[in-house]
């Protein structure tokens, strides 16, 4: 990969900062990941500023309940009169939250985890993938499920719960990519030399397999986004009064036949975000590596 | 083959008695008491203690899960905590409806998707290749559920053609599956986007090889060459890897259930959590994992049988 990429003689950077430079100038280039970055900075914005652009979004007005959509109201008022605008605005929050923190609870347990079954091989390797075995006989959301009934609802529970029912994909993930690359020359001169287990996985195979991680892991923001707001539909996610889009979208359905809008608009915004990301991995992997499409089509059924 | 296949059985038993034993141990993690949960904060303790012993949740760890193990190996799941009904009758009367929604589904994936994904990968960059790929990037994003609101507000609410309560009694085959439409579509047309891509991605790489180049190099026509030669070996990887996919539909089937208030596994696993019915739960998180272990199974023979080159690896 980036050892091979030639440096200019004059060049200020090393290689790999050059080659690593080159691809994000590429990443920028490409209209599918502009798009995406464009709607998630835009999503990011909103929840970072959304105590400035909303109003509260618990406070409840009985007189305005289910109000359509106005000039004060934008996305009119639910069932108590609490202004859908700005729960809007907040459901932002604990969908960001989830999809980011969670997969970095995936990436950090499964990607070493990973790399160990691949590089050790044996016990190690059994051991770890019985357990993998295991936890993919169940859905992701009903893995997410049973650490929710078991520990209760709330936010940090939600991050772990998503972020361990995502860890069997990265493990997966890391240990074939350790596999082949465990058997080139380049490791097999390393341990000549003397290197050990921990100098291999972090010089030789982490460096290697970080651009599969990444295109993986933003694939997988989509994912928890979507599993938190299905949660939070079952309501064993964000509890109300505080919103987030799954519950908005429940909240909707009751009411559904009054004011379809109170179900509608939350669920675009869901929708939007989750395909932001799912078109911002599409491109990356594009980039990364343009031939390497059906494994990855495969590897996304999971 | 034997090999695969005795490897595949012993993996598969190894599952078996590993989810079980697993879903039973961490159900017995719940920091709640079930009888205090079940009775409620005003009960004695005389029918707090009645209820254990009925229960068995005054026995030792170890001697429950002896009985729960040999329950389970006689086909027995115990009774509901709350209903006291037993569990295994409660989940063969919901069974049959997540089973039409989960083949539903899946036919309307496959036939929506692989001829989608066939056409986009022969008529690549023109703009029916476009729009099957952002039909497929669009129904990977779509939330099944919320899909699922979308039909119902359309096709029920404004329409009118079809019901918006999913009551499953005294159902004629046309009002079952018109009970059906909806909410297989609403899980269906998600999985569609997958298998469109994967069929597309597969078609393309198919149509790379050597030997499609001799085919049209004879001189044989496109749609031979496209349907005759390449299809055959797309459908392979496709039909494997919708069955891999069942577990996503299993899971989707909760919230559908749930968005079209229709009966099932899905519906009954929510309620029990909702009632806190610890019993019900782990026999509900148990039989899911069982099907999907099932399917797997299945897709995994199958495709030995269907490649030749798994069976004599």
């Amino acid at each position: 990969m980036s050892e091979s990429t030639a440096a200019a003689p004059a060049a200020p950077a090393t290689p790999q900062r050059r080659a690593s430079l080159v691809r994000l100038q590429m990443l920028v280039a490409d209209r599918g990941a502009l798009t995406g970055l464009i709607i998630i900075g835009l999503v990011v914005l909103i929840a970072a500023l959304a105590p400035w652009i909303a109003q509260d979004p618990t406070q409840q007005s009985i007189i305005n309940a289910l109000k359509p959509p106005s000039a004060e109201h934008w996305f009119g008022t639910d069932e108590f009169g609490r202004d859908v605008f700005s729960r809007t605005i907040y459901g932002a929050r604990p969908a960001l939250m989830v999809g980011l923190l969670s997969v970095l609870v995936s990436v950090a347990i499964g990607v070493p985890l990973g790399m160990i079954a691949g590089l050790r091989g044996g016990w190690a390797d059994t051991g770890i993938s019985a357990i993998v075995d295991i936890m993919l006989s169940f859905p992701p959301l009903l893995l997410a499920l049973m650490v929710v009934t078991l520990v209760g609802s709330g936010l940090p529970v939600l991050i772990v719960a998503i972020g361990l029912a995502h860890v069997p994909i990265f493990v997966r993930l890391a240990r074939s990519s350790t596999l082949l690359i465990r058997e080139l020359d380049y490791v097999a001169a390393s341990r000549t030399f003397g290197g050990r287990d921990l100098h291999i996985l972090f010089r030789h195979v982490l460096p290697n397999i970080v651009g599969p991680i990444i295109v993986m892991a933003t694939l997988s923001i989509a994912g928890a986004i979507r599993e938190e707001a299905a949660l939070s539909f079952l309501g064993l996610g964000v509890q109300p009064p505080n919103p987030s889009w799954g519950n908005l979208i429940r909240d909707g359905v009751t009411t559904i036949l009054e004011a379809p809008w109170l179900a509608l608009i939350p669920g675009l915004c869901l929708t939007v975000s989750v395909l932001a990301f799912n078109i911002l991995g599409d491109s990356v992997r594009d980039l990364l590596d343009p031939r390497d499409l059906a494994s990855s089509a495969l590897k996304k059924g999971s | 083959m034997l090999r695969f296949l005795l490897r595949r059985l012993l993996s598969l038993l190894f599952i078996a008695i590993a989810v079980p034993t697993i879903v039973f141990f961490v159900m017995r993690m719940v920091p709640a008491d079930p009888a205090l949960v079940v009775l409620g904060d005003q009960a004695t303790a005389e029918s707090l203690a009645a209820f254990r012993a009925k229960t068995g949740l005054d026995q030792p760890l170890l001697v429950q899960y002896g009985n729960f193990v040999s329950d389970l190996a006689h086909g027995d799941l115990g009774d509901s905590m709350i209903s006291g009904e037993p569990i295994l009758d409660q989940i063969a009367a919901v069974f049959p409806h997540t089973l039409s929604l989960a083949l539903g589904a899946l036919l309307i994936g496959a036939l929506v998707g692989i001829p989608l994904g066939v056409l986009t990968a022969v008529r690549r960059d023109t703009w029916v290749d476009f729009g099957g790929r952002v039909f497929a990037l669009l129904g990977f994003s779509f939330p099944s559920f919320y899909l699922g609101v979308l039909l119902l507000l359309v096709f029920s609410v404004w329409l009118g053609w079809f019901p918006v309560i999913h009551t499953m009694r005294g159902d004629s085959v046309a009002e079952y599956l018109n009970k059906l439409a909806l909410p297989a579509l609403s899980l269906g047309l998600v999985q569609a986007a997958y298998v469109t891509r994967l069929t597309r991605s597969t078609m393309l790489e198919v149509l790379n090889q050597d030997y499609i180049r001799t085919a049209f190099a004879k001189g044989l026509t496109g749609r031979k060459v496209y349907y005759k030669h390449a299809l055959r070996n797309v459908l392979i990887t496709v039909v494997t890897a919708m069955g891999l996919y069942t577990g996503t539909i299993l899971g989707g089937a909760i919230l559908t259930e749930t968005v079209f208030n229709r009966p099932g596994l899905g519906k009954l696993l929510i309620g029990a959590i909702a009632q806190r019915d610890y019993n019900l739960i782990q026999s509900g998180l148990i039989v899911f994992a069982l099907v999907i272990m099932v399917v797997n199974l299945i897709v995994d023979l199958s495709y030995s049988l269907l490649d030749p080159r798994v069976k004599h690896a």
